[in-house]
């Protein structure tokens, strides 16, 4: 259970590479943890902190307009690499709650939307918008499924139907899965 | 096109739709086979127990040690060195988890112990047709059996845990066809380096890959493998290639596969998992391998990717430039030339017993560079063992390099096992992400046969050379 995502209004922190891979959301020394908790100081570790562990003044996520962020853009291909919750888990406790993108990466997407936070793929037009629009306000609509862009146009997203279903009531899949149980065991009697 | 022929995918998803999906909701697909780790399997035991739930199927797990376990011998007084106290605690927790749900645990002092995605294969658990899950993204490796193997996140751990089921879309399919036969001096891993330089890393993303073509047919189940343990890093859902006889003979005889009437009729049911010729896909890609030369990556992820007899690209864009900044190096240089430090021949991609067949045929009678430090570290106790009764422990530390215990080691860097900042690694492993064998690491992933062909040199080197040298001697 997480809480519910209804509209999430914020000025927009801009990552601009392309790629960004989860060994860089959360570099992988840190997942000798076995909790789910407090893993947003991590995030980003060797962007935000110099190899003397000062915070790097040229990181945006490091900018002090940073800490009003709920809404992360990047470049394409966001959260490619490993399949570690740990990315979504971090960036929710950094504050995130929605992330735009060009693309986003399959385990990356399905784990963001288990932790209330929001994946959203928009057009390179959109895109070329935003990556320009730092720290500009934005207003994320789920029920909706549009983004207000900043010149106040609307523009409607893609998500899947169940993903946005259970992020606007805040439920948790396993609750889902869990009732349909007679029908699983339907299918092991079937397979004998 | 026959309406009736179906690809690989259809079939195997078709036999495990426990309900259909709808445009409000995903599938319910069941899932055979789930391989777990100490590294995101906790907060999935902890949701279970949260919740007051129990497991729904323990026997249909097999969990095994391997991110975060050292590869450095035993203390002669029991214990370990270069272990820390977090990383104890997640080996711990795995053991109670599995002890208190009775799964079966490869824990550090099993026999059968090694990284997940080949202890499965080694002992049989990985079938032809089977779903496959691992909180891994690399378990797209088990796709070389003819199964749907895919990676999930810890949440849907938990889910296979309670329900031995996961709710999904059915993913896009793309048939990667290889054409030609590769140059010399090649292994599946410049195959797969090459289909990733084809299609990028974000090529493959919604879809399951199933690779055909002679250049495949001829594969060993390791260089299969090796195939489809990449086609993550083309962001796909999966990789596979469909069983044949080759696949059979792997399987034959290890303790977890089908014997007697039940291998035969296994047998009889393997042989339908391929798809339909007249089957379509949602996407065809064609990559010409004819005479296919070593490749080795410049970049900071697999598709930057070269032939090792090139020079390395202009930068397409913002990234690339950052990456070639990261790396040090400059467009239009030779790759071949430039000095490594370390040299790292392991990892769920390249460790296998081939691979290191491949790595002592190049050490074989030479030195490793005495600027470069190497790390050989076995996928499995088995692969150990095996590498051990032919005598390639010798030669690797006749060569000067370090023999170790099995684990992912250097492809994560979570054990102790890593780069220092700045430091060149040439590594068989999967990733060259910024910093992803240690803080400030720079990798050059190729083949064994490339890795040990740089270690051996200093600096990287085009394998067939030194391949040559050894047909000459």
């Amino acid at each position: 259970m997480s809480e519910a995502l209804v509209t999430v209004r914020s000025p927009i922190l801009v990552l601009p590479a392309t790629n960004i891979d989860t060994d860089q959301i959360i570099p992988a020394r840190f997942l000798t943890t076995t909790s789910r908790s407090g893993l947003g100081m991590h995030a980003f570790a060797d962007w935000r902190y110099g190899p003397d562990g000062q915070p790097n003044p040229t990181c945006s996520l490091n900018d002090p307009r940073a800490q009003d962020c709920k809404i992360l853009v990047a470049g394409d291909n966001f959260g490619c690499g490993s399949s570690r919750e740990h990315a979504p888990w971090a960036l929710h406790d950094l504050g995130f709650r929605v992330i735009i993108s060009s693309s986003i990466a399959d385990i990356f997407r399905n784990n963001a939307v288990k932790n209330g936070l929001l994946p959203i793929e928009l057009p390179a037009h959109a895109m070329r918008v935003l990556l320009d629009s730092a720290w500009g306000e934005l207003e994320v609509d789920l029920l909706g499924s549009c983004v207000h862009m900043p010149d106040g146009s609307k523009l409607s997203f893609a998500i899947d139907a169940f993903a946005r279903h259970c992020l606007l009531e805040g439920l948790d899949e396993l609750g889902y899965l869990l009732s349909r149980e007679d029908a699983i065991t339907a299918f092991e009697q079937r397979l004998g | 096109m026959s309406a009736a022929a179906k690809t690989l995918l259809d079939k195997i998803w078709e036999q495990h739709i426990v309900s259909p999906e709808t445009a409000a909701e995903p599938a319910i697909l069941y899932v055979d086979l789930h391989l777990i780790h100490e590294v995101t399997s906790p907060q999935a035991f902890a949701e279970l127990e949260s919740r007051g739930i129990s497991l729904r199927h323990p026997e249909r797990c097999l969990a095994t040690m391997d991110h975060s376990t050292p590869t450095l011998a035993q203390l002669p007084g029991g214990g370990w060195a270069e272990i820390d106290g977090s990383a104890a605690k997640q080996l711990k927790t795995l053991e109670e988890n599995c002890r208190q749900h009775g799964i079966q645990l490869l824990g550090l002092d099993s026999p059968d112990r090694g990284i997940v995605h080949v202890v499965g294969p080694e002992l049989g658990a990985t079938q032809p047709g089977m779903t496959i899950v691992c909180g891994d993204s690399h378990t797209s490796t088990h796709g070389a059996f003819g199964a749907l193997a895919f990676g999930i996140g810890s949440t849907e751990i938990s889910h296979v845990l309670a329900c031995q089921a996961l709710l999904q879309r059915k993913p896009r399919s793309m048939a990667v066809t290889l054409s030609g036969r590769p140059g010399p001096g090649t292994s599946a891993k410049d195959l797969v380096l090459a289909i990733l330089a084809r299609i990028g890393v974000d090529g493959g993303t919604g879809h399951v890959l199933e690779f055909r073509g002679e250049a495949l047919a001829s594969l060993s189940m390791a260089g299969r493998m090796t195939v489809c343990n990449m086609a993550i890093e083309a962001g796909a859902r999966a990789g596979m290639i469909a069983a044949d006889a080759t696949t059979y003979a792997y399987l034959e005889g290890r303790p977890k596969s089908p014997v007697g009437k039940a291998w035969e009729a296994a047998l009889e049911g393997w042989s339908k998992m391929h798809s339909d010729p007249a089957a379509s896909f949602d996407r065809e890609v064609h990559v010409d391998v004819n005479n296919l030369a070593p490749m080795v990556t410049y970049g900071t992820n697999p598709g930057m990717v070269i032939p090792i007899d090139e020079r390395i690209p202009q930068p397409e864009d913002e990234s690339a430039a950052k990456a070639l900044e990261y790396m040090n190096l400059r467009a239009d240089d030779q790759i071949l030339g430039k000095p490594i430090d370390l040299a790292f021949i392991g990892s769920c991609t390249n460790s296998r017993i081939e691979d290191l067949r491949e790595a002592a045929s190049i050490m074989q009678g030479r030195q490793i560079s005495s600027r470069v430090r190497t790390l050989i570290v076995p996928g499995s106790e088995s692969v150990k063992r095996q590498a051990e009764s032919e005598g390639l422990d010798k030669v690797f530390l006749a060569a000067g390099a370090e023999w170790r215990e099995p684990g992912c080691s250097m492809c994560i860097a979570m054990n102790g096992d890593r780069a220092e900042p700045g430091q060149y690694v040439m590594s068989t492993s999967n990733r060259n992400f910024i910093g992803r064998q240690g803080k400030g690491s720079r990798t050059y992933l190729a083949s064994p046969l490339t890795t040990a062909s740089a270690a051996i040199c200093g600096e990287i080197r085009d394998p067939r050379e030194l391949l040559r040298e050894e047909m000459s001697r």
